[in-house]
């Protein structure tokens, strides 16, 4: 008995001693991860990084002024694609088709366009924009973002409008309103904060990505502000200074990797705080 | 009258509203045919040329236009499942001190630290692994391996720091963070009332989760767990910088190797003859066909178990 | 909500229209990257003329002009006269360079290894797998040669430098015609792929006893060790701006169809065997004739005023002769509805 009874909590303090372990070890990694990121981010960055057009390799000096802003570009024109169109897909999902079999087969799909190979994305918009329209285009890498946006959004989108109660929808019917004035007017405010967080999500994932981009929006060494001329974004930069032959690349990259760090995790931050201040979990 | 009219200006309103968001929501499933039709379109000659024999040989010769996908699907699979053998154990032990053992003060912090890191992008990994891990594998790691496990064919190499292994292992990385959130949300979803029942009974810890904890959520971990691998399948800039890009099938897993999007990420915009970007394409297919069935597969598993974890 | 979308709906409007201004799109070799941005660079602060290069390597240059998402492409590969009539192309070259092998070996020196043609090729053959291997000590009694396995490291990506690198080897050993042949990506025998230029060059650094090929440029920024290599006249030689500069001495480009002329393994007691030419290739008849005028008036003052900065930055200028039988073949060639695009 006594033995058995032993041998149970020598298997108990095993076993938790393990998970224990590995979780130590995985968060290790993830903060060893963070710390480079700040640690060799933090001396690239100065009034330059955040202001300039790189110099040519070799000489000193320069920024990253025109891929910060290419990205933000980008991701902008993505949003302005993908939001409004996965808002009413979700609109759909929620309102209308609810179980219906097309909105199953809505569901089914967007659940599995989530995750994805980016990659395959930009092949594909490389394959419908950039080769007919006849160049690399910043209005090519917003639709590879919006594309991957897009069942995000309709996904959170159907989720946080199916919160609003059904008997919310029914007292604005019964008033006389019809049903998209409904939708628009009591449904989207009610879940106006749900939707927010999902958009910002979205953006966050979106603004990090690197392969749907190498060949649609492609890269510039100067400012653009054009949609159907290539631009720089941070992430292609980063993939690019990376691998490339200078210390000074190197650097930057490690300043852009700390940027874009930075911002994707003070989005998500931020998108977080939006649920929790409207209902304590 | 004029109520009458207002009926019908609601009517329309409605219509056309719905005929719009249907509009959309039927968008996705176009795009997702769409996206399989260029695809396929575009991977015509190469399937033409090589047909089934695409899948199968090794050969990947740009001079004599003779191509194969065999080291790029076996680079993408076997990267992908040294990933998952490596992040699984230590993802539901993350997932066990979070939902069993951590203090309650600890528990939110961490979980929701755990959970921001999974918003990372993922080129960020890459280039960790590039500049600070490969070169602490090969100087401290590989040579040990290769001392002392090195009459294993698998351990067999030179220290490069740069292979399979060290790709798989970043993938790990990558995915322990999804995995695990997506786990513990999972962990809290089982009754408090079968876990007392289990303790009053004078179960330890372990028995409790081992017995009654991962039966109950066996569908969702499985499920989570194929996710985690539909993300390491299809992830690009975590594995091109640390795999080696190297189209030899070699046994060990410390040599490089290459996986498709590595492959289409280095040899996509180089590729010049209209056979090679196609099987550069018919690569890219493969890849959508090989995650399409993967995740569907997760997604029959989780089935019961709806999770809204979020969006990741 | 709506003031938000109103906001940018004009931004868009605002980007799509009457900001543009002219922007030049060029991509591909690697190798002349630093200096084409120098360039690009120096060019827009005078002119405010704006030329755009991205090094997507030589592959992707030629595949980008030919599917007209750019406007001009660059390769260190040029191509022959019947691709380039096929696709409606014109090239000339720009600067001329040298690939040299890089070794990672204790105890050498750069310079003090020599390797003959037939030694290289049997090395990234992987038939010579040691370098204590007799036709090696044979050849460098002076030098200690470890008992060290030969790792070969090549590039895993298309690229103009292996181009250059296999086409030498191609001609100078019938073991590697008839078993990898030369382009801009081969079948490798042997070895480790690393990703640029850079990719091989850290490669090489990292491992102990490896040999790979790169472009000499990098081979000076990275501090490695090159080898001597004899030439077609016997003689052993460093790789340097003068010895590129010798091979390219007896290239006959006037009368060399669509300017394709390959400088390895050439006459020359000072030549280094490896060199090679990199091109800007532009379609003979440009859809868009305002854009091409810009990027054959920026290759101008390249030529005339750029030869000082190509210096600077370790590449040899074309020079002066040539850089003229090549404008005088703008002005011939290059046609825009009829009209010839180029006046000298």
């Amino acid at each position: 008995m006594n033995f058995f009874y032993l041998r149970r909590k020598f298997y108990n303090l095993l076993a938790l001693t393990v998970s224990l372990l590995s979780a130590g070890f995985g968060i290790f990694f993830l903060f060893w991860i963070l710390k480079d990121v700040i640690t060799l981010g933090l001396p690239a960055l100065n009034w330059a990084f955040f202001t300039e057009l790189p110099v040519p390799p070799g000489a000193e000096g320069g920024g990253l002024a025109h891929a910060i802003l290419g990205t933000i570009f980008v991701t902008v024109v993505a949003t302005v694609i993908g939001v409004p169109s996965g808002i009413l897909a979700g609109t759909y999902l929620s309102e209308y088709g609810r179980k219906s079999g097309t909105a199953s087969v809505v569901r089914f799909l967007s659940d599995i366009l989530v995750s994805a190979p980016s990659i395959v994305i930009g092949l594909f918009v490389y394959a419908i924009l950039v080769k007919p329209l006849g160049g690399f285009s910043a209005i090519a890498g917003a639709v590879a973002l919006s594309i991957i946006m897009l069942p995000v959004i309709v996904r959170t989108a159907e989720e946080v409008l199916k919160l609003v109660p059904d008997s919310t929808r029914e007292a604005a019917l019964a008033l006389g309103a019809p049903h998209w004035k409904v939708t628009v007017h009591v449904v989207y405010r009610g879940a106006i904060r749900g939707i927010t967080t999902g958009v910002l999500l979205a953006v966050a994932r979106v603004s990090g990505e690197t392969a749907p981009l190498l060949f649609t929006s492609f890269n510039n060494s100067f400012w653009n502000f054009n949609v159907a001329e290539p631009t720089a974004t941070l992430t292609v930069t980063i993939f690019n200074y990376a691998l490339g032959p200078y210390e000074d690349w190197h650097t930057k990259a490690w300043g852009a990797a700390l940027i874009i760090t930075a911002t994707v995790l003070l989005v998500t931050i931020f998108a977080r705080l939006l649920v929790t201040r409207r209902s304590p979990r | 009258m004029a109520l009458l009219e207002r009926h019908k200006a609601d009517k329309i309103g409605d219509a056309v509203f719905r005929g719009v968001s249907y509009f959309f929501a039927i968008s996705v499933v176009v795009l997702m045919l769409f996206i399989f039709a260029v695809l396929f379109k575009e991977s015509l000659p190469a399937i033409k040329k090589f047909g089934l024999k695409f899948l199968v040989s090794s050969s990947w010769d740009p001079v004599r236009l003779e191509f194969g996908a065999l080291p790029s699907v076996y680079g993408t699979i076997v990267s992908s499942i040294i990933a998952i053998v490596i992040a699984v154990p230590i993802s539901l032990g993350i997932a066990i001190f979070l939902t069993e053992m951590a203090p309650k003060g600890f528990k939110g912090p961490i979980g929701t630290a755990i959970e921001l890191l999974a918003s990372i992008p993922s080129i960020i990994y890459g280039m960790w692994g590039l500049f600070v891990f490969a070169p602490f594998l090969s100087d401290h790691v590989e040579p040990w391996i290769i001392e002392y496990l090195g009459f294993i064919p698998i351990f067999n190499g030179a220290p490069l720091g740069i292979g399979m292994l060290p790709a798989g292992f970043i993938l790990a990385i990558m995915i322990i963070p999804f995995i695990s959130s997506v786990s513990r949300d999972v962990f809290q979803m089982v009754p408090p009332m079968l876990k007392e029942s289990g303790y009053g009974v004078g179960a330890t810890k372990w028995e409790v989760i081992r017995k009654v904890v991962i039966p109950y959520t066996r569908s969702g971990i499985i499920g989570a767990v194929i996710l985690g691998l539909g993300r390491a399948l299809g992830e690009t800039m975590a594995v091109t910088f640390v795999i080696g890009n190297s189209h030899e099938i070699s046994h060990a897993l410390l040599d490089p190797a290459t996986s498709i999007s590595a492959t289409l990420a280095n040899e996509f915009t180089e590729a010049v003859d209209p056979l090679y970007l196609s099987s550069l394409v018919a690569l890219g297919l493969i890849l959508f066909v090989i995650t399409f069935i993967v995740l569907v597969l997760a997604k029959f598993l989780i089935g019961g178990f709806s999770y809204k974890g979020g969006n990741l | 909500m709506k003031k938000v979308l109103l906001a940018v709906t004009l931004i868009l409007l605002m980007a799509g229209g009457s900001f543009a201004d002219t922007l030049i799109n060029g991509a591909g070799a690697t190798f002349p990257y630093p200096l084409y941005s120098k360039w690009a660079y120096e060019y827009a602060k005078k002119t405010g003329l704006k030329l755009n290069y991205q090094s997507i390597g030589s592959g992707g240059g030629i595949r980008q002009i030919k599917e007209k998402t750019v406007d001009f492409g660059a390769s260190d590969a040029p191509l022959t006269a019947k691709e380039l009539s096929e696709a409606g192309l014109f090239q000339f070259p720009m600067t001329i360079g040298g690939v040299v092998p890089v070794v990672n070996l204790k105890g050498i020196s750069p310079g003090q290894i020599k390797l003959t043609p037939d030694l290289l090729a049997d090395i990234f053959l992987g038939k010579i797998n040691k370098w204590n291997d007799k036709r090696i000590t044979e050849l460098n009694a002076g030098a200690a040669m470890p008992d060290d396995k030969i790792t070969v490291v090549h590039r895993s990506d298309g690229s103009g430098t292996t181009w250059i690198f296999t086409n030498y080897l191609d001609k100078v050993s019938k073991d590697w015609h008839d078993k990898a042949g030369f382009g801009t990506a081969v079948k490798w025998p042997a070895g480790v792929g690393g990703k640029g230029n850079e990719g091989v060059a850290a490669y090489v650094k990292r491992i102990k006893g490896s040999i790979g090929y790169i472009e000499y440029a990098y081979a000076v920024q990275n501090k490695l060790t090159h080898t001597k290599l004899q030439n077609r006249d016997k003689a052993f030689v460093d790789p340097s701006i003068e010895s590129f500069g010798a091979a390219a001495a007896s290239a006959d480009w006037r009368n060399a169809p669509g300017f394709y002329v390959v400088l390895t393994d050439q006459p020359g007691k000072n030549s280094w065997p490896i060199s090679g030419a990199t091109f800007i290739i532009i379609h003979r008849q440009p859809e868009e004739c305002g854009k091409a005028k810009i990027v054959l008036g920026f290759f101008d003052w390249a030529y005339r005023d750029g030869a000082e900065m190509a210096k600077s930055l370790d590449y040899v200028p074309i020079p002066k002769n040539v850089s003229e039988i090549m404008e005088e073949a703008w002005a011939r060639e290059i046609k825009c509805k009829g009209q010839a695009l180029w006046k000298r």
